[in-house]
């Protein structure tokens, strides 16, 4: 059994026998983390639906006196992110038209590599893998300078060619590169997933296509991904949540109107212009939070399945 | 022409050698067991007979040609896997005809292709299901039916009923061997049982640690075992296998086995030994199956050669069908077959008879027959 | 099951001696084709990078590129700081440093304590289990929103205790600038344990239910067996989890930035924030670099031998 297996269908074991006290401290004491972990999702909500002389004023434990949702659509229309007061639903945008390319693509080779690394072995094949394996260790921080330079020297050649042709044929994009960005550094953890998932795979059934008369690209099309569904959707939710939930690279190297939506949030938090109005704030935490967090609650086993791979426990 | 023509092959995986020179020819027809134990190399033997390994040096030969450098898909090879590898998200009828598909068969063809063994198979009312829904036996036969379609000229069997029970296993060796019997198939079959290789094959091929033992029919060898190790090996219970020396009485070789405090066994050498290997006091093993351990009532009327001797019963195992005793002889355990209702006790001694019509002897430095 | 010696590699099939071999061989070479783009890719962003800004390091570069080398200088200057308590990068080090070890600490203890109860054969584990780690869904920069206004002590907790009743509750972290890190901690086991928890679940639930049993016949109370027997037991998780929690922590740029807003004063400063205000906002490429080859060297002294000792494991 995988070590997500065990955690979400635990193998069955005798009833126990502990005394009612020791039961009631272990649901107690579980009781309270729940608390703990809740609370502050709950205060984000609940401070969401306050007028803001509430926030400041009332505690933050109790639930709003009078309901409104006019910080939820301020968030969404007229926050001011930076100069721009048009809210975050262009950020929201933004994020979407980057995270969908990235995770389709390097989902899409990913899958290529788990098959050719454990389907096609050759010499190296460990070496090659354990290369690109440490790409998912990396701090990030060693590798901004450089990516920054040539994202430079792209959008340099974009205008050019634009200046030339007409169009910039995407260089210097700001969703493009990071496209870019996040699609180089998934490859890594999507290589892993898939690789581990095809190595489990039966070679029986690559061998008996084979015989059959099926090419390289037959056997991935018509027997290695038709049977792929989970490790397709662990990877999925896996790269979705980790680009979605980026900054780094997103305040780096998209600022300005191309930003995601972290980074939106991120300034809408901290703009030091007058009033700081807590309400609008955390309508706009959830509202960043909320793709990754709805995917979490459809698809809770998978999201365990792609954290434990995640861990490099093969 | 033999349908199946291996010669002098080797294979080499880095530094060491997997099969070490191996020459084996089948007939049309034939059904030839690749037989031995784990890592004796028969599954690989199998697949580069198959194409899915590549060879160091030698010859495989398939219907008259060389196929050494073919892809598996142009071999004109069929193969059943122990896992039956059916593509799971295939229906039945889609399995078996996914081959046809890559050789871009047309759909009516196909479709009728796949009807007919079907048919044969008695699978008609499975064709739409998903291998997920089959039982083991339902699966082999899709397997055995993606095999069929093809109509190749060599089956090839990859141990396909070590995942059963015991009984669904004996079910399914009659289905195969029927299939043998009425189609007229060339087969190659790799198994580590060696009672399905005694009944299904028409010859046998035993190997260890990449060599080949012994190539014969089942009764060559079952009765005349190369070596040591395929005495050993075939056969259940295995062959009593016991040191004694030789010595000459009134000019006959004899085999005499010690039995430390207890008169000594003495035996006429089996005609069948080479007389130049009989010197006096030479060391031999002395080799008698079970079956040719008996007491009075058990022995065979027609057993030319009979010596008689008393021993204290260790172990009584009873079978079912026969009764297994177990004996200690020559420093050695002896197991003897009796009848189900033989009266012995442990503990007791008791008159056996051993039968020497099929004792063989073994040179115990080189192993081989004598 | 089939001989071990034959599990060979799928490129060890037999294949034609074509008339053209060019043909061949870019059949052949079909699997390397197909996995070359992303492994050149990785060769260029990955290690090309990082060469590049090791390389970076050793020059003088300030706003811009430089190529002129300076040798160690940057290095030298970064040993300096280290033990001189005025400069940024003494205050990183020390804030990784603690941050590190209570972060790693607190995430191991919390999540043991969960793992634990949970595999107690809880009702409604169900429902538990996602309450603990739905945190990791959450990118950092909401986690540090929520537990920036949580402890904040105008609006949040402090308040909120005064306004119950408890007037001589203070806690004013958040705004402190020595004791913003701890908050940082605070809100990053916050979102981590639920991981670790999880980790620690999977490896309970992988021990033999006999060796529990054998030690309830030989006498063992709970506590005696968690600590002689389970415990001991889950070692290989506890390295997993160190390694794994070493490696966020190492990298935390997005949490720290949003629980202390704008990092006043660097009081919280990390070798991320550090390097990153260094490079961009006060034009030090070259040292920037250097901070990021040191954070680079850290942790691929922990992940290497880690990811080593996991594949050589895996031989086949």
């Amino acid at each position: 059994m995988s070590a997500a297996d065990l955690i979400i269908a635990p193998p069955a074991r005798e009833p126990s026998r502990q005394s009612p006290v020791t039961r009631a401290v272990i649901y107690g004491l579980l009781a309270l983390f729940a608390v703990v972990y809740l609370l502050p999702l709950v205060v984000m909500v609940m401070t969401s639906l306050k007028p803001l002389d509430e926030v400041t004023g009332g505690n933050m434990f109790y639930p709003p006196r009078d309901w409104t949702f006019e910080p939820w659509v301020k968030a969404w229309g007229t926050a001011c992110v930076g100069l721009t007061c048009s809210g975050l639903k262009i950020f929201f945008w933004n994020s979407i038209k980057m995270v969908v390319p990235a995770v389709i693509i390097s989902t899409g080779l990913g899958a290529l590599n788990g098959y050719v690394l454990t389907k096609w072995r050759f010499p190296g094949h460990k070496l090659l893998f354990g290369m690109m394996l440490f790409a998912c260790f990396i701090p990030y921080q060693s590798v901004l300078i450089p990516m920054a330079t040539i994202l430079g020297k792209f959008g340099e050649f974009g205008r050019s060619l634009d200046d030339s042709l007409g169009l910039s044929l995407g260089f210097g994009n700001p969703t493009v590169n990071l496209v870019l960005v996040h699609t180089v550094y998934g490859l890594g953890f999507t290589t892993l997933f898939f690789r581990n998932y095809y190595e489990a795979f039966p070679d029986e059934l690559i061998k008996a296509a084979m015989i059959d008369g099926a090419g390289f690209f037959q056997i991935f099309r018509r027997i290695l991904l038709p049977n792929s569904g989970p490790i397709i959707i662990v990877t999925v939710i896996y790269q979705f949540t980790n680009i979605w939930n980026d900054f780094l690279f997103g305040a780096t190297f998209a600022a300005g109107a191309s930003s995601p939506l972290t980074v939106a949030l991120y300034n809408i938090v901290n703009t030091s212009t007058g009033v700081t109005e807590y309400n609008v704030n955390m309508a706009a935490a959830i509202i960043a939070a909320a793709p990754t967090l709805f995917v979490y609650i459809v698809a809770g086993r998978y999201f365990v399945r792609g954290l434990m791979a995640g861990a490099v426990k093969g | 022409m033999a349908t199946l023509e291996i010669r002098g092959l080797r294979k080499r995986f880095g530094a060491v050698e997997i099969l070490k020179g191996i020459d084996i020819s089948l007939e049309k027809g034939g059904f030839l067991v690749l037989v031995g134990p784990s890592g004796c190399g028969k599954s690989t033997l199998l697949n580069t007979i198959a194409g899915l390994e590549a060879i160091t040096s030698g010859d495989v030969s398939i219907g008259g040609r060389v196929v050494n450098d073919l892809h598996p898909s142009q071999r004109d090879i069929a193969m059943v896997f122990q896992s039956y590898a059916l593509y799971p998200n295939m229906s039945v009828g889609e399995n078996i005809a996914f081959g046809m598909e890559m050789r871009r068969v047309p759909k009516p063809e196909r479709d009728k292709a796949v009807a007919a063994v079907a048919k044969t198979l008695q699978i008609e009312h499975l064709l739409k299901r998903r291998p997920s829904q089959l039982s083991g036996g339902q699966r082999q036969r899709v397997a055995m039916g993606r095999a069929l379609v093809r109509q190749p000229s060599i089956f090839l069997f990859d141990e396909p009923l070590s995942n059963l029970d015991a009984k669904l296993r004996v079910d399914m060796r009659i289905e195969i061997k029927r299939l043998h019997q009425t189609t007229g198939a060339t087969i190659v079959y790799v198994t580590h049982d060696q009672i399905e290789a005694m009944t299904l094959a028409t010859k046998i091929a035993v190997l260890k640690d990449g060599e080949l033992q012994q190539v014969g029919t089942p009764a060559e060898i079952y009765n005349q075992p190369a070596n040591l190790f395929v005495a050993d090996f075939m056969g259940s219970p295995a062959m009593n296998l016991l040191e004694g020396a030789i010595e000459r009485a009134d000019g006959k070789p004899c085999v005499r086995l010690d039995r430390g405090d207890q008169a000594p066994i003495v035996v006429p050498a089996p005609a069948s030994a080479d007389p130049a290997a009989l010197r006096e006091g030479a060391r031999v093993v002395f080799g008698i199956r079970p079956e040719a351990v008996n007491d009075s009532d058990s022995l065979d009327h027609n057993a030319k050669s009979v010596v008689r001797f008393d021993a204290p019963v260790e172990i009584v195992e009873p079978a079912g069908a026969d009764t297994f005793v177990v004996i200690h002889v020559a420093g050695r355990e002896m197991t003897a077959r009796m009848r189900a209702d033989a009266d012995v006790r442990v503990g007791q001694n008791h008159p056996f008879a051993l039968n020497l019509d099929k004792a063989l002897l073994f040179d115990p430095q080189t192993t081989r027959r004598l | 099951m089939t001989d071990e010696l034959s599990v060979a590699p799928f490129l060890d099939v037999a294949r034609p001696r074509s008339h053209r071999p060019l043909r061949a061989r870019a059949r052949d070479a079909l699997p390397l084709l197909v996995l070359a783009p992303s492994f050149i890719l990785v060769l260029i962003f990955v290690y090309g990078f990082n060469l590049w800004t090791l390389f970076l390091s050793f020059t003088n570069s300030k706003a811009f590129t430089s190529t002129h080398l300076v040798g160690w200088l940057n290095y030298e200057k970064l040993w300096t700081w280290t033990f001189d308590h005025t400069s940024n990068w003494h205050t990183a080090i020390v804030n990784m440093g603690l941050f590190g070890g209570l972060y790693v600490f607190f995430c191991l203890a919390l999540g043991l304590t969960l793992a634990i109860l949970l595999d107690q054969k809880i009702r409604g584990e169900g429902i538990l289990r996602p309450i603990y780690l739905y945190p990791l869904a959450l990118s950092f920069i909401v986690t540090g929103t929520a537990w920036k206004l949580f402890l904040d002590p105008r609006i949040g907790l402090d308040k909120a205790m005064h306004d119950l009743g408890w007037a001589s509750f203070h806690f004013d972290w958040v705004v402190t600038p020595r004791m913003m890190i701890y908050c940082v901690v605070i809100a990053g086991v916050w979102q981590t344990s639920g991981f670790v928890m999880a980790m620690f679940l999977a490896g309970l639930r992988g021990i033999d239910g006999e060796i529990l049993k054998a030690a309830q016949i030989d006498g063992a109370t709970a506590y005696a067996t968690y600590r002689r027997i389970v415990i001991p037991m889950l070692r290989p998780v506890f390295l997993s989890a160190i390694i794994v929690l070493t490696g966020m922590a190492l990298k935390s740029y997005d949490l720290v930035l949003s629980v202390t807003g704008k990092n006043p004063g660097g009081a919280a400063e990390l070798p991320s924030t550090f390097m990153y205000s260094y490079t961009f906002t006060r034009d030090q490429m070259a040292v920037g670099s250097a901070s990021a080859v040191i954070m680079l060297m850290t942790i691929a002294a922990i992940m290497v031998p880690y990811l080593y000792s996991e594949l050589r494991e895996k031989a086949q």
